[in-house]
């Protein structure tokens, strides 16, 4: 009863917490500032459990450029970043981090709502309602070399001679056996005359089957 | 049989070809790529040498990077690179943990954790007027006591918490029209003080607490000053009459503002030259520097001035550094005939020297410009100095004990051109033992390799592979090698210095200063624009060595005089050197060589005259005969015309000058300045080879391809709309595409698109080109593509004509026929912003191109040209498929694996040079920003040869494993032949 009333007050604050995002995310200008808004916004950058040893999700190396190299921001530990002094309009914000895709993010910034900021994901047209960026996917920039097994080495072009060549060993006398009798007397013949029985030998007798 | 043989044969077919995509295997990075990292030309440095934990320095640069080195090896332990536009003002580090700059003309103040670079806390600093911004941290030992950050700028004084960057209070200046030079700092009070106009000196009193004015002061002094000012602790100032012939005392003690002045031909006798105060913080001192002479000052608290020593041929003075309470020492340098001279001193105590050493700095490096020091106890606990120094050359160096430890060149931080060389070939004669010796590691390095492959790798075993397959002596020979993977890439840097870099591993051959470009007197700021290949020897003439022409200019301006330079490119040794009387607007390589394969070259100067180089009767033959053959274009991109260019006539000054020449203009082109401005123009390479003149359709129709060297992209974009993305709306965007041909100055294409807006950035090859700009309206990125066809030889079809000979294919070419051209175009979404687009080039243009695209993350993507394709339709058909052609999406896809950086980052990514290997599947890629990156890559994977990780031990294995197969069947049927015969 008391862990359940625990995780009763746990959500409700995660709730309260939430609550609060909204408002930090479109803000007023300053008074007294020069024209323009700011942006507030926060990156989340979710660790994979299983993932992290691959690429560890470093948040001082992630930058968030606005407007394709206009002004450059980087985050803070918790993941919030922000933009002052962004006049109103249509802009665009990249998230460049190694390692993620992010979809880069269509910012309106109101001039007739003063601060009033709506954000949505250019790559899926997605309206986000709080200006939470996340990556749509991790990037795997290298190809992953499969484990040794057997079907490997077979599927390889070494492999499938090797399996050709095993097969022409000991499937053709196989196949020999069930020939007629006396067609297998005379290819016999056939090879004494020539002597050693060779590989070579071997082949176009089998074609001939 | 054969049927088993084609199905086996085919489903071999089939396994090579599901690989298709390039993409590397994490344990062959570094196999053939290469990646260094640097920071630029160092701005300001801090030390952090506290007796716990690694000791550091933290520098910023002029390439706007904040980063944190060691100082022991100069290793960087983390590095930011902010925003073209976030120049860095000043650095500092505060409470002992956070780092702190300011940046963007005082207006952006960030705190950065000192061990790991982490970005602590942002504050934006808002302000009306542009000034000077000063960032001001109290030297607090107690680093718990919360340290109040000054910040001036944008015309306000900010005092900042340093432990979450909260603006605690603010001053703003902006309204008393004062030009705040200092901020000085005690714990009740704070100074500002300024100049406002050119001879009232004002002071103002500020309470440290909240801000409030205290006292407001000022003096008027008799003349005017020359504006620069020094501070001298105990509340006195140094300025300079604007004649510079006066020493002005300002002392502010207890509120009165008083001052004292002195001719300095008073203190120093021989006084010819302009004075200058070194900007350099030193208690109870000032320095003045009249020509090379530095007159070291103390001034007493009565205000007087007394000259303390004079210093010759000085190059650089460091700040005070305190190394106790009241001991302060600081440093310079001294040239002394072909010596260098370092010297520490303390402040208070002139006769001794704390330390003298002489250095040994390598002559390219040029003159030592900036000096930090900084001081460890040694363990007789006297004070020992290490001195980090920035060179001419923009490397860094730390210098301790009179030894240089360690060394960063990061000039090549700043490449501005980039241009390859081949290696010498290798001499004949390889001794038999050392491949004999070699035989047995050869093997052993296979079945390591094996084992690799198979998985079977012990850890040891693993790093012996990869110790193995990066130390391969043959990737950083130093000679040609059969496939043309090992060459020299020799950059210029903004310094005006050349390096040579090895393909195979990065590491430099050879570097040189230019001895035109070195600074002096004439040459205030020299900076290197271009490099070319001057000469490439023949193939016949394999023992000369190939040279490299080098032009840079002595300054920012257009009209400042330029040299040009000319280098053995397998020595570096400057083998001629010119210093021009014209000024070089643009330089265009001729197709034309001399005997001597040196290739000809155009130089147009700003008054409409063509210099001809090299100046040699022949070369004026050779261009004598091509006279008339010869089309260029200029673009004002201002005026917003493109116009074509021929030569005329030689130049007629009072005598005829040979080599010079005048040229008319041809046509010109005049777009409205009040609807389209040119934003960006792109030619073809001209080293490009081009494979088929013909494409053959799914239809087996044959396409001509427009193919001319003289054509040109530009992109138009409206007034209004010309600016960054975000200040223009959908209705007032335009964006126009023309082709012109550059010699009849015919426009052959042009397309709008509208509601979209540059950047544009674009890549010409063969006879497509593709451009990347932005689309307000779905506001989203776009690629497009626009192939050119030519139609006028399009009935060249019928085998008739070719046969009765009334085709027109050997009727020649020429840009004066009217073409009948037809283009295809198509356009795609791309995710990301660009910084370049290049595109990969081979030895014979056979193998298909990528385009090789640099991202806002200075990631480098490699896209097939077949996904920019204009017959990509949504239903292809059968026939179409199975020529290759992709489905139409809407986007262009973004695969990971064909990222060539891979997980490395080319950190502000300015450019991508692709050169073709002698081996045809391969180009090399290097792309250079604040970091360089060297790879290979193979856009339809290496058909031609096998991979560099190809088992030969696999390939052995099998073989024994053939042969024992082969004797033990032969055994068996041998035996069983016996059975027969005894049965």
């Amino acid at each position: 009863m008391a862990s359940s009333t625990k995780s009763l007050l746990l959500f409700l604050f995660i709730q309260f917490c939430f609550s609060l995002l909204p408002s930090s995310f479109a803000q007023s200008p300053t008074p007294g500032s020069s024209d323009g808004y700011t942006i507030y916004g926060r990156v989340k950058i979710p660790s994979y459990g299983t993932k992290e040893f691959s690429l560890p999700a470093k948040v001082s190396n992630v930058k968030v450029i606005l407007n394709g190299g206009q002004r450059v921001s980087f985050l803070r530990p918790d993941g919030y970043f922000s933009f002052h002094n962004v006049p109103a309009g249509t802009h665009l914000i990249e998230v460049a981090a190694i390692g993620y895709f992010f979809s880069p993010v269509r910012v309106d910034v109101s001039a007739r709502n003063p601060g009033k900021i709506q954000a949505a994901l250019t790559e899926n047209r997605r309206g986000l309602s709080e200006f939470v960026l996340e990556p749509l996917k991790e990037e795997q920039y290298y190809e992953i070399r499969e484990p040794f097994s057997i079907m490997s080495i077979v599927k390889s072009p070494m492999g499938l001679m090797m399996g050709f060549m095993l097969i022409v060993v000991f499937l053709m006398p196989k196949l020999m056996e069930n020939m007629d009798p006396e067609e297998m007397k005379r290819a016999q013949e056939e090879m004494r005359n020539q002597g050693v029985p060779s590989l070579a030998s071997l082949l176009p007798g089998a074609a001939r089957n | 049989m054969a049927m088993a043989i084609r199905v086996f044969l085919s489903f071999l077919l089939f396994l090579s070809l599901t690989n298709l995509a390039s993409s590397l295997y994490e344990d062959q990075v570094g196999l053939m790529d290469w990646h260094q990292q640097y920071i630029g030309k160092v701005k300001h440095a801090v030390f952090h040498t506290q007796k716990t934990g690694r000791k550091r320095v933290l520098v910023s640069t002029e390439e706007n990077v904040v980063a944190s080195l060691d100082l022991r090896h100069g290793e960087i332990f983390w590095r930011h690179v902010l925003g073209t536009n976030d120049v860095v003002d000043g650095i500092d580090i505060a409470l002992g943990k956070y780092v702190i700059t300011l940046s963007s003309g005082g207006s952006i103040l960030r705190a950065w954790n000192l061990p790991d670079g982490q970005m602590v806390w942002e504050s934006s600093l808002q302000g009306s007027k542009a000034s000077k911004s000063i960032l001001n941290i109290p030297k607090n030992l107690k680093s718990d006591k919360d340290d109040l950050i000054l910040v001036f700028g944008k015309g306000c004084l900010h005092a900042i918490s340093s432990i979450d960057g909260e603006v605690l209070w603010k001053k703003d200046f902006a309204g008393e029209s004062i030009e705040v030079s200092h901020i000085i700092q005690s714990p009740e009070v704070i100074y500002v003080a300024g100049f406002v106009g050119s001879s009232k000196f004002y002071v103002y009193e500020l309470d440290a607490k909240s801000g409030e004015l205290l006292k407001n002061n000022h003096i008027a002094l008799p003349f005017r000053t020359s504006g620069e000012s020094l501070y001298v602790p105990d509340d006195k100032f140094l300025v300079l009459d604007d004649a510079r012939s006066k020493i002005v005392t300002i002392n502010i003690n207890n509120g009165d503002i008083n001052y004292n002045q002195k001719q300095i031909s008073d203190l120093v006798k021989d006084s010819s030259g302009q004075a200058v105060i070194l900007p350099s913080r030193l208690p109870g001192l000032s320095a003045l520097k009249i020509n090379s002479q530095v007159l070291l000052i103390k001034v007493t608290n009565e205000g007087e001035l007394a000259v303390v020593d004079k210093i010759d041929n000085t190059a650089a003075f460091s700040n005070a550094l305190s190394i106790s309470e009241d001991q302060h020492v600081f440093a310079f340098v001294q040239y002394e005939d072909n010596k260098i001279h370092l010297s520490i001193k303390d402040v208070n105590d002139w006769s001794r020297d704390l330390l003298k050493e002489n250095l040994v700095i390598d002559h390219q490096r040029g003159n030592i410009e900036k000096i930090f020091i900084n001081n460890y106890v040694r363990t007789d606990r006297s004070h020992g100095f290490r001195a980090l120094m920035v060179m001419e050359d923009h490397s860094l160096l730390l210098v301790q004990q009179g030894e240089i430890v360690w060394s960063r060149e990061d000039g090549l931080a700043s490449v501005v051109d980039v241009t390859t060389s081949e290696l010498p070939v290798e001499k004949e004669g390889v001794s038999v033992a050392k491949v004999e010796q070699n035989l047995f590691e050869w093997l052993k390095g296979h079945v390591l390799k094996l084992k690799g492959t198979l998985m079977i790798a012990s850890p040891e075993d693993k790093i012996a592979i990869q110790k193995l397959r990066l130390g391969s002596s043959e990737k950083s020979k130093m000679t040609r090698d059969h496939n043309g993977f090992r060459k020299l890439l020799i950059v210029l840097t903004r310094a005006g210095k050349v390096f040579a870099l090895h393909t195979g591993d990065g590491h430099i051959v050879w570097s040189i200063t230019l001895n035109t470009l070195r600074k002096s007197e004439d040459c205030k700021h020299p900076v290197g624009l271009n490099i070319y290949q001057w000469q490439v020897p023949h193939h016949h003439a394999l023992d000369e060595n190939p040279s490299i022409l080098v032009i840079g200019r002595c300054g920012p301006s257009l009209s400042a005089p330029t040299a040009l330079s000319f280098l053995d490119a397998y020595t570096g040794k400057e083998l001629n050197s010119l210093s021009l009387a014209h000024t070089v607007a643009r330089v265009i390589p001729l197709p034309y060589t001399d005997s001597t394969e040196q290739r000809l070259h155009l130089i147009i100067d700003f008054n409409k005259h063509a210099h001809l180089y090299p100046r040699t009767p022949e070369a004026s033959e050779i261009l004598k005969h091509e006279f008339s053959n010869i089309y260029w274009y200029s673009v004002e991109a201002d005026n917003g015309v493109i116009r074509g260019h021929a030569l005329k006539s030689n130049c007629i000054h009072e005598v005829v000058d040979e080599y010079c020449f005048v040229f008319r203009d041809l046509w010109s082109i005049v777009f409205p300045s009040e609807s389209e401005k040119i934003i960006a123009t792109v030619t073809r390479k001209s080293n490009e080879v081009v494979h088929t003149q013909a494409k053959v359709m799914t239809d087996h129709d044959v396409m001509y391809k427009y193919i001319s060297k003289n054509i040109l992209f530009v992109a138009n974009a409206a007034p209004k709309a010309s600016g960054d993305i975000g200040t223009a709306t959908p209705e007032e965007a335009l964006l126009v595409i023309y082709i012109i041909d550059t010699v009849t100055g015919r426009i052959l294409h042009r397309m709008t698109h509208q509601g979209c807006q540059g950047p544009v950035h674009a890549v010409f090859s063969e006879n497509w080109v593709v451009y990347h700009y932005f689309n307000l309206r779905a506001h989203r990125h776009e690629m497009s593509v626009i192939e050119v066809y030519d139609q006028s030889r399009a009935d060249n079809k019928d085998i008739w004509k070719f046969l009765l000979g009334k085709h027109n294919l050997t009727s020649p070419i020429s840009s004066y026929y009217r073409p009948e051209i037809s283009a295809k175009s198509q356009s795609y979404f791309f995710t990301h912003s660009v910084k370049a687009i290049e595109v990969t080039s081979t030895a014979k243009g056979i193998t298909s191109k990528q385009l090789l695209i640099g991202t806002i993350g200075d990631q480098v993507l490699a896209v097939d040209k077949r996904f920019l394709d204009p017959r990509r339709t949504l239903n292809p058909s059968q026939a179409e498929k199975e020529e290759g052609i992709i489905p139409l999406t809407d986007s262009l896809p973004i695969i990971s694996q064909s990222y060539i950086t891979h997980s490395l980052k080319v950190e502000g990514l300015r450019g991508i040079v692709t050169v073709p290997a002698k081996l045809e599947s391969t180009s090399l890629v290097f792309a250079y920003g604040v970091d360089l990156f060297f790879t290979q890559i193979a856009p339809s994977r290496t058909y031609d040869s096998l991979t560099e990780d190809f088992n030969y031990a696999l390939l052995l294995l099998t073989i024994v494993a053939l042969v024992a197969a082969l004797f033990i069947t032969y055994v068996l049927s041998e035996r069983k032949d016996l059975q027969e015969k005894w049965r």
